[in-house]
């Protein structure tokens, strides 16, 4: 009985997909599966491209193909004077998917914001803790629990958010993955059946795209909201086809296969571009590649000998060797897609000879030191261990001798964390939400110290700077005063900034409006196929 | 015949209590703390690090952790996967039958392939095609799969678009799995051209696949073939005026088959114990690629809940090809 139900909804899928034959169709290879579908607790880039951007909205969100922030499930916010008030007017009449799971009875309201975030917020909400071992990463690293206060309705429409101090970035937290607003009436409905974690493997949202099927480690399949909010998108269907093998994906898209792809490996890049059925989009990664200096250890307390080191590495010929063309020199801790990017910053100079003079004026000869290297391939430094080698061989040259150290990734972040760490570093790190703060503050602040601030530097001016530009909310001031923050980072040098990852993004000439995240998402909102 | 399997059977006991310790103690000395794994770049809190620890039995001493282990895997309970949050068996189940599948297709296409070519190569042994088979078996056996997987992708799918890239079938079907196994699926939706793409689907990977065992195969089918031919009854046979044909055939293959099928019972049992390599290459939804996948994220439930549930799968097939091999050869059971 239950195999002939089985084949009796089956045959009404087959007969539906061939009915809909002329329906147009977008596959994209993506990289790797999605945890599960719930944005909230989820951490990883796929995670977010096959929920957030599919199947959710937030209250504002970024820009298609930038960092600014706009409006979306809130038609309009308002920040009291104090800046401690941030009142948000929602979009009336947003519609909630009608799946075969749940059929919504009302719109979008105030209750649905404040269960989004109490859920991640509050230990005694039933959704705190509704998969085994779950972390809110996202909410409690960026820090949110510190600075809300209160969310209140002040109608259906208007949210207040009350904040403990006046917090400029919080907008641009807002538009963040993990505040991808859920629904009340399906977690309430789950709850009452005693379901709580279908939340994660059955979704409900406002977004773009309705969830229709995932087929573990193979292929997710959307169709397109017919009854969104910002009107029925171009394409009908969205498949996310899991190929994991960077080289298999690009054959994919050669083979047609698939319509459009992240993260081709170097070595294909060439062949992709020479395609003529292809086109290849480039961006810099919203990303840093550095290598700390341990300011509290001798001899890298004393700045000229940090100078010295940073001056004694051939930055080009790493970039060329080991990030092959996807990478791009970074004389600043935030890439220039960043607002408040300060350029006129001069670039790191590479001068062995003015390094041994630093290095004998500070009294430094035969220098022996460790030389930290990731385990791990990240856009940001692909490959660790091969930097550490060439920047070996520079440090020889001008008598500094370096022991490569390397241990598994998070045995590896705990020991740089350590306060008597040895020898420089190499770390990096992705930008979150395309606010400044976002680099300046996590990095390099001096309360991230023993938590991501692996060169235990706490200047006061860089300091009074960051601080005063994240309570400000003219983002004109605040560029201003991370320009003049820039400036000391590049006067002290605590860390020697490596190099920010070009991204390549190649896809079928057919696509039309695809742009690309300078955040490293994958929107397919408002993409459409050329037929 | 029973008291075999049942020594056979006793065996088992120690051998899987054996490989929980170890799945559970290497998992264990893996550098690396689990809770920090789970959470990202932003680490976790050292009140909420503590919640998570205990939740797991992490804080409990380890020998008790292990008993805890054993006994929730003994009630069927292998734990939940630490990024996806599912039942670890739920994970295994939905994706076994992809790997089943495609070993089940590369021993067949190893089998039809290496038994005739053994055979051919033994009979005509010290021949062009003898030399040429033992040539490219040895080829074959020390083939890195990665790049022979790559290389035939390029060129039947890239150069010549004869096969698909990957996959299990082309994303047009969108068929509900029924068994797991797409030939059946397709069958049992009586959709001829999904099950056509689902075949086509397989002919790339199961050729990767089954190339070491078809290597293997071959060899032994020759070795055991020149052997046995040399024997006196293959010797009585030509001399009572048999036809070569089939003193090859009838008398002397039957005897050098028993070598093989226990060859092949044992591939076997390594493939279905996931083929790491072809299912990444060809995103084929399998449990190798899934142990591949967990590693990196470090996943250590899955890690050492699916070692567990692959040994005991390789196990529970020996046991099978041990009782096939003593109906075939009863000397076997009186050792």
């Amino acid at each position: 009985m239950k195999l002939a139900k089985t084949l009796l909804a089956a045959t009404a899928i087959v007969a539906l997909a061939a009915g809909a034959a002329q329906a147009k169709q977008l596959v994209y290879c993506s990289e790797a599966s999605p945890a599960h579908f719930d944005p909230g607790p989820l951490t990883g880039g796929n995670d977010f491209d096959a929920t957030s951007h599919a199947i959710y909205n937030r209250l504002v969100e970024f820009v298609p193909g930038g960092t600014e922030v706009a409006p979306a499930l809130a038609e309009s916010w308002e920040i009291s004077e104090d800046g401690l008030e941030i009142t948000f007017k929602l979009r009336p009449g947003v519609k909630w998917h009608t799946t075969p799971y749940f059929t919504p009875t009302r719109d979008l309201t105030a209750e649905d914001v404040i269960f989004t975030f109490e859920r991640q917020w509050k230990e005694d909400n039933a959704w705190y803790n509704y998969l085994e071992g779950m972390t809110w990463d996202y909410f409690q690293g960026m820090d949110m629990p510190k600075y809300i206060k209160d969310i209140t309705a002040v109608d259906d429409l208007t949210v207040k958010f009350t904040l403990t101090e006046p917090n400029a970035p919080m907008i641009a937290n807002l538009a963040m993955d993990f505040a991808s607003i859920v629904s009340k009436e399906y977690a309430d409905k789950l709850e009452a059946e005693g379901n709580l974690a279908a939340f994660s493997t059955q979704p409900v949202g406002t977004g773009p795209f309705v969830f229709v099927d995932y087929q573990l480690d193979t292929v997710i399949r959307y169709q397109a909201f017919a009854d969104y909010w910002d009107g029925k998108q171009p394409i009908d269907d969205l498949v996310f086809a899991i190929t994991t093998d960077p080289s298999v994906r690009a054959q994919r898209l050669i083979a047609g296969e698939c319509d459009i792809m992240p993260y081709p490996a170097p070595a294909d890049i060439a062949q992709l571009q020479n395609d003529p059925n292809l086109t290849v989009m480039e961006q810099e990664g919203l990303n840093i590649g550095y290598i700390s200096y341990n300011v509290t250890e001798a001899p890298f307390d004393n700045v000229n000998v940090r100078k010295a080191l940073t001056m004694a590495i051939d930055k080009a010929a790493i970039i060329e060797a080991v990030y092959q063309g996807a990478g791009e020199d970074a004389k600043n801790l935030i890439p220039p897609t960043m607002w408040s990017y300060n350029d006129e910053i001069p670039a790191d100079e590479y001068n062995p000879e003015e390094a041994k003079r630093l290095l004998e004026e500070a009294g430094v000869t035969e220098l022996t030191t460790d030389l930290w290297a990731m385990p791990v391939s990240r856009p940001y430094n692909p490959n660790a261990q091969r930097v550490a080698e060439l920047i070996q061989s520079d440090w020889a040259a001008v008598g500094v001798n370096a022991n490569i150290v390397s241990y598994e990734w998070t045995e590896y972040r705990e020991r740089g964390k350590q306060p008597d760490r040895k020898g420089p570093f190499q770390i990096g790190w992705t930008g979150d939400n395309g606010d400044p703060d976002n680099f300046f503050a996590t990095l390099f602040s001096c309360s991230a110290i023993g938590v991501s601030n692996y060169s235990n530097w706490c200047n006061d001016e860089f300091e009074a700077l960051i601080q005063e530009a994240k309570t400000t909310s003219d983002q004109e001031k605040r560029a201003e005063l991370y320009s003049k923050a820039q400036e000391i980072f590049k006067a002290e040098e605590p860390a020697m900034t490596l190099a920010h990852s070009r991204v390549f993004m190649p896809m079928k000439k057919t696509v039309l409006n695809y742009k690309m995240s300078p955040l490293g998402n994958h929107s397919f909102k408002g993409v459409d196929i050329q037929e | 015949m029973l008291n075999f399997i049942l020594r056979r059977l006793a065996l088992i006991v120690p051998t899987v209590i054996g490989i929980s310790l170890c799945a559970f103690f290497f998992v264990r000395v893996l550098p690396g703390d689990p809770i920090l794994a789970m959470a990202g770049q932003h680490g976790v809190s050292p009140e909420r690090y503590e919640i998570l620890r205990e939740q797991f039995g992490y804080n409990l001493p380890i020998w008790q952790q292990y008993f805890n282990y054993l006994g929730n895997v003994l009630q069927g309970n292998f734990g939940v996967s630490l990024s996806t949050k599912r039942p670890v068996l739920t994970e295994f189940m939905t994706l076994f039958p992809a790997t089943v599948e495609l070993a089940l297709v590369a021993m067949l296409f190893a089998v039809l392939v290496g038994i005739p070519a053994g055979i051919f190569a033994a009979v005509k042994r010290g021949s062009w095609f003898d030399q040429l088979t033992m040539g490219v078996a040895l080829t074959g056996y020390s083939m890195p799969i990665f790049w022979w997987g790559l290389l035939l992708i390029i060129f039947f799918s890239g150069y010549l678009g004869w096969t698909p890239v990957s996959g299990r079938i082309a994303l047009t079907f969108f068929l509900r799995p029924i068994t797991g196994f797409m030939l059946i699926d397709t069958i049992l939706y009586g959709n001829w051209a999904a099950f056509v793409s689902a075949l086509r689907h397989l002919i790339l990977p199961a050729i990767v696949l089954g190339t070491i065992p078809l290597a293997v195969i071959a060899r032994q089918t020759r070795s055991a073939m020149l052997e046995v031919l040399g024997e006196d009854y293959v010797r009585t046979a030509r001399a009572k005026g048999l036809s070569p044909k089939r003193v090859v055939n009838v008398h002397a293959l039957r005897n050098a088959l028993i070598p093989v099928i226990t060859t092949i019972g044992l591939q076997i049992g390594l493939l279905l114990g996931g083929a790491i390599l072809t299912e990444t290459i060809f995103s084929w939804p399998g449990i190798g690629k899934w142990m591949i996948d967990s590693i990196s994220k470090r996943d250590y439930v899955v890690v050492q809940s699916g070692l567990l549930l692959i040994a005991l799968i390789v196990m529970a097939v020996n046991l099978i090809v041990d009782v096939l091999y003593a109906v075939i050869n009863p000397r076997i059971r009186v050792k």
